[in-house]
C-alpha cells in the first residue's frame, strides 16, 4: 500500500535510458550485516532490480570435511551459522549416530535439547535485535546482547568454549552438566523473560516499528515453498513446518510445544514468528530440565566414543579404542543418510555419503540461508531502499552459512 | 501416497524404463533415474497431486572418479504434507556432465544448480545464469573434483617452514 | 563540582614541569591524543565479528577506551579490524579497503583466520592478511574472547602512543607500503 503510493509519486516505471541508477550495496557496506553484494538498479528510491552476489567468505567446508575424519569435522560445522553453533554440532553428530546406528540415552538427548534451544534463542536474539537496530532502536541490542553473554557463560561452563563450541561427542557428551552449569541455567531462566518482555514491549507494539517493518518484504506461502524456505522465515509465510515436529530428533516428540505462524510473510511476522519462538524455546529449556532424567551421558559405544583417561592408562583394550577414535579409524558402515534439524534459521541438512573409510566420501550441507537468500530480490523489488535493509536483516542471512 | 513402493510403482508407470534402480538407504527411499529422464520425473512428482513432492529439498553433486558414470547429481524431495521424503540419483558422464535444469520447476534449485557446476563442473541445460557462485570467477578448475586437493597448489601464500613441510 | 570524578584521567606524558610551565615533545602529545580516539572500523566477516558484537557491547564495552565511534566509512577511519576469514574472492576488497583509509592507518587481525587462515587451509581461503597488507597486531583465536580483543586493541594503543610522527614520511614505511603494492 505504502509503496505503492511512493511508486505513483517517484517514479513512473517507464524503461526510457538513462531513467535508473545502479546502487552498489557491499560487500562491505554498513548496512549489510555479513559479506556480500547487491548491486540494486534504482528508480530513485525505488528498487527496480536486484543482483546478488556471494561466496565473499567461501571456505570450502564440503572439501575440507572430506579430508577429516568424522570427529573432527564437528568443529567445521561450529562455523557454519555461527550464532547457533550448538544446533549445528549436535545435528552433524547425530547425523553420524544415525550412520552407526546408535541410540542414545534419554539424559542425552534432554540435554541436546537443552543446549540446541538456548542456542536458538541466541540465534533469535541476535536477529531480532537487528531488526531492531536497522529501523533506529539501539537499545534492545544493548538490552538482549547482556542476557546472551549468560547464554555464552553456559556453553562456556558445558563446552570450554563460548562461540565456537564444539560440542557433544558421537555418542553423548564428552561430560555431564556440572553444578554450576545448572546454576547458571536457572539465572538465565530467571533473568530472560523479563529482559525479553521489556524488549518485546520496545518494539512489539511501537507505532514507528510497526510502520516501518508491516508489509515490508513480504513473500507468499506458496513462492516461499518453492523457493525451499524453512524455519522462521516460512512460518512466518503461513506454514506450519517444524522440523522438530515432522520429523522428530533427540526425543523432541517427548514435548509439547506451539509452532507460531504468521499470515503476511512480512518483516513484522517473520520478528514476531522470532519472537514467540523465544517464549516456545524457554518453555521447552524449562520443562527439559524439570523432566531431565537420570543416568548416563552417553551411549555404551566404545568403538566411537573415547574412554575415560584413567582406563586408557590402565587397560590395553580402552587403550587401543582411545589411539583408533583419535586417529579417526572408527570403521563406519557404507551407506548414506540424510538428517535435518531444525536450525536457527531453518532446515538444516547433513547428506553424507560413507564409503566405509576413515573420513565421509561426500559430506553436503542443506544450509537454509544459502538456500531462501535467493529470493531476496523478489521480496524487495518494488520497494523503497531502507525497507530492503530491513529486510535482509529480518531474513537473519548468515555469512557463515551462506557461503560454506 | 506415501507408501515406498507405492510411490517407486507410480514413477516406473511414469518413466518406464527410466527408472534404473530403487531401493530404501537408511529409511529413504532413492530412485536411481536416466539423466534424460529426471526433469520428466521431477515435474510428475511435483505436479501430480497424488504424488505431491512439492518441496525441493536439497540438491547436490558427488563425483565417483573411478566409475564409468562418474558424476552423480542428488536430489531430495520432500512432501510437506503426508511427511515423506524421497531421493533421486542421476549419473552423468565425464565426458559431457550435463543434465536438465529444474530451476524451472523450483526456484530453490536456481543456486543449487550454480553451486554444483561450480563444484564439479556439471551444466544444467537451460539455467537462466550457470555461473560460479561461490568461487571466484577466474578459477580454472572444479575444486570438488576427487583429483584436486584440498589445498591450492598453485599457492604462494603460505610459508610451508610453519607447517613441518619442506620448503 | 568538588565531587571526585569517578572517571580515570589519562596520564600526561613525560616531560618537565616547573609551576606554570609543562613542556614536552609534540610527538607524545600526539600520540597520547590519538591512542585515547581510535576510531576503529570493523571489517567483521564472520565468526569473530559476533565476538566483536560482544565487544562491543554493554558487557565488556570497548568505548571505555576511547573508540565509541565506531566508523564504517573508511575514510574516517583510523584502524581497521578484520575479524574473520578472508577468502580469495574478498581480498582484493580488503586491499581496496586499507588503499581509501587516511595516514595514518593501524590494522589489527581479529582472530586465527584474519591472521593465518587458521583452520581452513583450503583452496579458497588466504591464508592471513598480512599477504595483502601490513599489520600492526595479530589476536590469536578462534574466535578469540572479547578480553583478548580488548587486549588487542590496548597493544594498538601502545602502539599508537609511542610512533614518532615523521615514521610515515620515512623511507622504511614507504618501502613497506610498496611491497603490498599500495601507493
Amino acid at each position: 500500500m505504502k509503496n505503492e503510493q511512493l511508486k505513483q509519486s517517484v517514479g513512473t516505471g517507464s524503461n526510457e535510458p538513462g531513467k535508473y541508477s545502479t546502487l552498489n550495496l557491499g560487500p562491505t557496506h554498513p548496512a549489510t550485516h555479513g559479506i556480500f553484494q547487491n548491486v540494486l538498479k534504482m528508480d530513485g528510491e525505488i528498487v527496480v532490480e536486484a543482483e546478488q552476489t556471494i561466496g565473499y567468505i567461501h571456505r570450502a567446508f564440503e572439501k575440507l570435511a572430506e579430508h577429516r575424519p568424522y570427529n573432527q569435522i564437528t568443529t567445521i560445522t561450529d562455523r557454519l551459522n555461527y550464532c547457533s553453533s550448538p544446533i549445528n554440532n549436535l545435528g552433524w553428530i547425530m547425523t553420524v549416530e544415525k550412520l552407526f546406528g546408535i541410540k542414545t540415552p534419554k539424559r542425552v538427548d534432554y540435554l541436546r535439547i537443552i543446549l540446541m534451544e538456548l542456542a536458538r534463542i541466541a540465534d533469535h536474539l541476535v536477529c531480532n535485535s537487528v531488526i531492531g537496530v536497522d529501523s533506529g532502536a539501539l537499545t534492545g541490542f544493548v538490552y538482549v546482547f547482556q542476557e546472551r553473554e549468560r547464554i555464552y557463560e553456559i556453553y562456556e561452563e558445558v563446552s570450554g568454549a563460548r562461540l565456537t563450541t564444539n560440542m557433544g561427542r558421537i555418542g553423548g557428551f564428552e561430560r555431564d552438566f556440572s553444578p554450576t552449569a545448572m546454576k547458571k541455567l536457572k539465572e538465565l531462566l530467571d533473568h530472560l523473560p523479563s529482559v525479553l518482555r521489556e524488549f518485546e514491549k520496545l518494539l512489539k507494539r511501537n507505532r514507528i516499528f510497526m510502520d516501518r517493518t508491516i508489509g515490508v518484504g513480504p513473500i507468499s506461502a506458496e513462492r516461499a515453498l518453492n523457493y525451499g524456505f524453512t524455519g522462521p522465515n516460512l512460518r512466518a509465510a503461513g506454514v506450519d513446518y517444524d522440523v522438530r515436529v515432522a520429523n522428530p530428533y533427540s526425543s523432541y516428540e517427548d514435548f509439547k510445544f506451539d509452532i507460531p505462524i504468521g499470515t503476511q510473510g512480512d518483516t513484522y511476522d517473520r520478528f514476531c514468528v522470532r519472537q514467540e519462538e523465544l517464549w516456545q524455546s524457554i518453555q521447552l529449556v524449562k520443562d527439559a530440565m524439570n523432566n531431565l532424567p537420570e543416568g548416563p551421558y552417553h551411549a555404551d559405544v566404545p568403538e566411537v566414543y573415547l574412554p575415560p583417561k584413567q582406563l586408557v592408562y590402565s587397560k590395553m583394550e580402552s587403550l587401543i579404542w582411545h589411539f583408533k577414535i583419535v586417529m579417526g579409524e572408527i570403521n563406519p558402515p557404507v551407506g548414506e543418510v540424510y538428517h535435518a534439524v531444525e536450525g536457527g534459521n531453518g532446515e538444516l541438512g547433513f547428506y553424507l555419503i560413507s564409503d566405509g573409510g576413515r573420513t565421509p566420501y561426500r559430506l553436503h550441507f542443506r544450509r537454509p540461508g544459502f538456500i531462501y537468500y535467493q529470493a531476496y530480490p523478489e521480496m524487495i523489488t518494488g520497494g523503497v531502499l531502507s525497507d530492503a535493509i530491513l529486510t535482509m536483516s529480518s531474513m537473519n542471512v548468515i555469512a557463515g552459512e551462506l557461503d560454506a | 501416497m506415501t507408501g515406498n513402493t507405492e510411490i517407486a510403482q507410480a514413477v516406473r508407470n511414469q518413466a518406464g524404463e527410466g527408472l534404473l534402480k530403487e531401493e530404501v538407504l537408511h529409511d529413504m527411499l532413492t530412485l536411481t533415474v536416466e539423466a534424460s529422464k529426471l526433469h520428466e520425473i521431477l515435474s510428475f512428482l511435483k505436479d501430480t497431486p497424488s504424488m505431491g513432492y512439492t518441496f525441493l529439498t536439497d540438491l547436490c553433486g558427488v563425483h565417483y572418479p573411478d566409475e564409468s558414470l562418474p558424476f552423480a547429481v542428488v536430489y531430495h524431495l520432500h512432501n510437506m504434507r503426508a511427511n515423506h521424503r524421497i531421493r533421486i540419483k542421476t549419473y552423468l558422464t565425464a565426458e559431457n556432465p550435463a543434465i536438465d535444469t529444474v530451476s524451472d520447476l523450483f526456484s530453490a534449485a536456481n543456486w543449487m544448480e550454480r553451486e554444483t557446476y561450480d563444484f564439479y563442473g556439471i551444466t544444467f541445460t537451460g539455467h537462466p545464469n550457470l555461473i560460479r557462485i561461490l568461487n571466484v570467477e577466474y578459477l580454472d578448475y572444479f575444486p570438488l573434483r576427487k583429483e584436486y586437493p584440498l589445498e591450492d597448489p598453485t599457492r604462494e601464500d603460505k610459508d610451508n617452514r610453519f607447517f613441518g613441510r619442506e620448503a | 563540582m568538588n565531587q571526585k570524578a569517578s572517571y580515570n584521567k589519562v596520564d600526561p606524558p613525560e616531560g618537565y614541569t616547573s609551576p606554570g610551565l609543562f613542556a614536552t615533545s609534540f610527538d607524545k602529545v600526539i600520540g597520547l591524543a590519538r591512542s585515547n580516539s581510535i576510531w576503529p572500523l570493523p571489517f567483521a566477516t564472520s565468526c569473530c565479528g559476533i565476538e566483536f558484537m560482544a565487544t562491543m557491547g554493554a558487557h565488556y564495552d570497548l568505548a571505555r577506551f576511547g573508540s565509541e565511534r565506531l566508523s564504517f566509512s573508511p575514510r574516517q577511519a583510523d584502524l581497521l579490524m578484520v575479524m574473520g576469514t578472508i577468502a580469495k574472492k574478498m581480498a582484493p576488497v580488503v586491499h581496496q579497503v586499507y588503499e581509501q583509509m587516511a595516514e595514518p592507518r593501524w590494522v589489527i587481525a581479529v582472530g586465527a583466520c584474519a591472521s593465518s587462515g587458521g583452520i581452513f587451509d583450503t583452496y579458497s581461503v588466504l591464508q592471513g592478511i598480512d599477504r595483502i597488507v601490513p599489520v600492526d597486531v595479530y589476536v590469536p583465536g578462534c574466535p578469540p574472547r572479547p578480553e583478548q580483543i580488548i587486549d588487542g586493541f590496548m597493544k594498538i594503543q601502545e602502539l599508537v602512543a609511542n610512533e614518532p610522527l615523521r615514521r610515515r614520511y620515512s623511507d622504511e614505511y614507504r618501502n613497506l607500503l610498496s611491497s603490498y603494492g599500495i601507493r
